[in-house]
């Protein structure tokens, strides 16, 4: 292995390993956010108490219960940074990262208790909260690999996986440069808002000098639930979408369609997965003043139970083939819910994490809201398949529009003592 | 008159505070009647024989296995005043219909075969609600319906003789003429838009944008031929189409026109298409014309908005009778803001056109945006008031 798991501090004397191996025992190192928080509230425990592992086979944050806050964060790594001192970003977010995720500050000194003329290596937004569920999630983009100009940057151009490309233009995608595309991602995902957006803000400062913020988005309402102990929640149009998505129970579901097997891909890529995000605008004008026939044939669902037309309940399989009257298909042609199921897309599937979004107004004074689309996928052409036919096709295109795309490959879980993404450098 | 710019729900809630603060069986002018339904295999059981006169809401539970349909017949067990199709198995909908005192008869239809099951007498009583009965109104109906086919035919027929001129134009190499005519033509295409829409392949071969297109699809119609008029905006390396190039769409152009002028003449009308066809033309200014990306490169987007107005407008013009007959608050509302919506668009017409867009002021595209929605509000309430 290269010089990137010794376990040393990265030049910045930021972080350490070292500093992370003593906070795991929760003395004196830092502030144990999580520790102090589940001592205050053992009596009741609540989502905010809980804490993942960030070590792992797999990386948190795309099996995990989807929690309720999202900051998601594209970088480029700066021009000048050699591979080495991508290496030592990777380590050094990784370390921060996995203190994070237990509830503690970063640093070895957190953020009130290193000496006084010097900033604080934590920024603190975060004291006294509990970990509240924090997973990060790190993704590679494919101009980590290959830069627009042709450029090998850090030598790994021939391990970049055959699928890892940018995606092809769909129909109507309006996409705009400023809110696509990226060398690397951050998905930061947690039960309070300002724990999610402490995560960023902190790993945005380490990468100062080394990479810098490309985009980013902040969701305030998760749109689909990866366990079965999650009731199904409504995106911005008001609907329950997503039912039938991949839960984290489903014995094979998670490996037959969202991890990339041991022979699926490169070795350095085997028990990671595809991130694709997508910025979808939301015409909340418009769709509000639709009426109520005209909203469910769309979804081709109940608006207030979110049972398929065809009838039962939210979980009942859809029955594409009942007709009413007219002989016409209770579930449209177009419906939503028939163009992105399963059944429709040769069996593809696909974990989608998504998040509500609203940033404010547009200059036009219509809402700047809609869908923050994730989703987790074995291989993005997956993915491709599923949106080329919702694009052509989908009802809902009247009310939609894709503004970013990006896509991203997330590498495995790192092992205890090694950083994210290691086996790509190894 | 009900509160009728309120949202329903909004109406509802009211209702149910001047309840509580009512005795419990005198409803307050805006309360209205719930009433359950529960449409079984073999039965249609209404939890009322009876209700006052005034906003009536049944909402519809299917218990059964098939899917069911509820009717609200007029006395003679025919006519039909009100109806919920389309109900899966489980499924619960709601059938909200102002009712005039007098008897009504309620059925359901699974299997939605047959003369239906259950029929019940439905009595509605008299109360200070007053629900206007028009027999005129079915000949009025089919009046608008007759209209507007003859209109849509009007329209499509003046684009087949515009697009005949401006793509010999085009074909021409006379791109002072085809530019001259291109948006003034497309009008009757947009007054007319959301009928074009409805013939499945005619639509994308005829107004496709550059960004609807997926890979590989050969883009042809309108837009592909307004980028070679105004190469300005395109990216680098665009070059103009070579003289084949223009043949060949500028022939497919009129051969799809043609096509749709096929299909128009025979197309009747049903009074819930009209006004759909109506919010539909709004929602095109709403999300394609007010922000500058229908005519992407020639920057014509205001004779588009124009023409959607006009369309619609002519659809609320058609019906207007029937709605003021109605509901006249919502008619006048109605009047108001499409007058407002013309107001700011006379504002910038510049000769026999309008100014382009990319010359607009930030706060004059905003007044705009603003005012499509004023006008979409109420426009959107139309189907529910004049439907049944």
């Amino acid at each position: 292995m290269s010089d990137g798991a010794s376990g040393g501090l990265s030049r910045r004397g930021l972080l350490g390993l070292a500093g992370a191996g003593v906070a795991g025992l929760g003395l004196g190192v830092g502030g144990d956010r999580a520790v102090i928080a589940v001592a205050a509230s053992a009596t009741a425990p609540s989502p905010a108490t809980d804490v993942y592992p960030f070590y792992q086979e797999h990386q948190a944050g795309i099996l995990t219960p989807a929690q309720d806050r999202l900051h998601f964060a594209a970088f480029d790594v700066s021009a000048g940074t050699t591979r080495a001192g991508l290496i030592e970003l990777l380590q050094d977010w990784t370390v921060a990262a996995a203190a994070m995720a237990a509830g503690r500050d970063i640093g070895d000194f957190g953020a009130v208790s290193g000496p006084y003329d010097a900033p604080p290596e934590d920024t603190g937004e975060a004291l006294d909260l509990p970990a509240s569920g924090l997973t990060i999630t790190f993704g590679f983009g494919p101009s980590l690999f290959e830069d627009a100009d042709g450029v090998d940057r850090f030598g790994i151009r021939a391990r970049r996986p055959d699928e890892l490309t940018e995606l092809p233009h769909f129909p109507g995608d309006m996409l705009e440069p400023g809110r696509s595309g990226g060398d690397l991602c951050i998905q930061a995902c947690a039960d309070d808002p300002q724990v999610a957006v402490h995560a960023i803000r902190n790993l945005s400062r380490i990468a100062f000098g080394r990479a810098v913020i490309r985009w980013s988005q902040l969701g305030f309402g998760r749109t689909s639930s990866t366990s079965t102990s999650q009731a199904t929640p409504r995106n911005l149009f008001g609907f329950k979408d997503g039912t039938s998505n991949i839960k984290a129970e489903e014995p094979g579901a998670a490996d037959a369609h969202v991890w990339v097997g041991a022979g699926g891909g490169p070795a350095w890529l085997a028990g990671g997965s595809y991130l694709v995000a997508r910025r979808i605008r939301m015409t909340i004008e418009t769709w509000d003043r639709s009426i109520l026939r005209e909203q469910e044939a769309v979804f081709g669902r109940d608006k207030g139970e979110g049972a398929p037309l065809s009838g039962g309940t939210e979980f009942t399989a859809p029955d594409f083939a009942i007709t009413g009257r007219g002989d016409l298909p209770l579930i449209g042609a177009a419906a939503h819910v028939r163009l992105a199921h399963p059944t429709r897309n040769a069996g593809i599937r696909m974990l989608r994490r998504g998040y509500n979004f609203v940033d404010g107004t547009d200059a036009l004074g219509r809402l700047d809201a809609g869908l923050f689309f994730i989703s987790f996928q074995s291989t993005p052409e997956n993915f491709t398949a599923v949106q080329l036919n919702l694009a052509r096709h989908d009802a809902l295109n009247e009310y939609i529009r894709h503004v970013g795309s990006a896509l991203f490959a997330v590498p495995p879980g790192a092992a205890r003592g090694s950083y994210v993404g290691a086996a790509l450098f190894a | 008159m009900r509160a009728r710019l309120l949202p329903l729900t909004a109406a509802s809630a009211f209702g149910l505070l001047a309840l509580t603060g009512c005795v419990a069986n005198t409803p307050a002018d805006s309360a209205r009647a719930a009433l359950t339904v529960d449409s079984s295999t073999d039965a249609c059981t209404v939890s009322a024989q009876d209700a006052p006169a005034g906003t009536l809401s049944f909402s519809i539970t299917n218990s059964g296995d098939q899917v069911t349909e509820f009717y609200l017949l007029a006395e003679d067990g025919l006519r039909i005043v009100g109806e919920a199709e389309n109900i899966g198995p489980g499924l619960t909908r709601d059938l909200v219909v102002q009712l005039a005192e007098g008897e009504y008869v309620t059925a359901c239809k699974p299997g939605m075969t047959g003369d239906g099951i259950g029929k019940a007498g439905f009595t509605v009583t008299a109360s200070d609600q007053v629900v206007a009965v028009d027999d005129d109104l079915q000949a009025q109906i089919e009046t608008a319906n007759v209209n507007y086919a003859s209109y849509v035919r009007d329209q499509v027929a003046q684009l087949v003789t515009g697009t005949d001129t401006f793509a010999a134009a085009y074909v021409a190499g006379d791109f002072d003429t085809a530019r001259g005519l291109y948006a003034s033509t497309r009008s009757h295409w947009e007054r007319v838009e959301t009928v074009a829409e409805s013939f499945g392949d005619l639509d994308p071969q005829l107004d496709l944008r550059e960004a609807d297109l997926e890979e590989g699809q050969d883009w042809t119609g309108w837009h592909a031929i307004e980028k070679d008029l105004w190469p300005a905006d395109a990216e680098p390396g665009f070059a103009a189409y070579p003289a084949e190039e223009r043949q060949r769409l500028a022939g497919l152009l009129v051969q799809d026109t043609a096509t749709l002028n096929e299909k128009v003449q025979t197309l009747s009308f049903t009074l819930s298409q009209q006004t759909n066809g109506a919010i539909g033309l709004l929602d095109e200014v709403a999300t394609g014309k007010v922000t500058g990306e229908e005519e992407f490169w020639s920057h014509t987007d205001l004779w588009d908005f124009q023409a959607n107005v006009d369309g619609a407008a002519v659809l609320y013009a058609g019906v207007r009778d029937i709605l003021v007959a109605k509901d006249a608050a919502l008619a006048d509302s109605l009047d108001a803001e499409f007058a407002a919506l013309q107001t700011l668009l006379d504002a910038q017409r510049v000769g026999d056109g309008f100014t382009l867009y990319t010359d607009l002021s930030p706060e004059e595209i905003k007044a705009l945006a603003d005012q499509v929605n004023a006008l979409g509000e109420p426009l959107n309430q139309l189907t529910s008031t004049l439907v049944l």
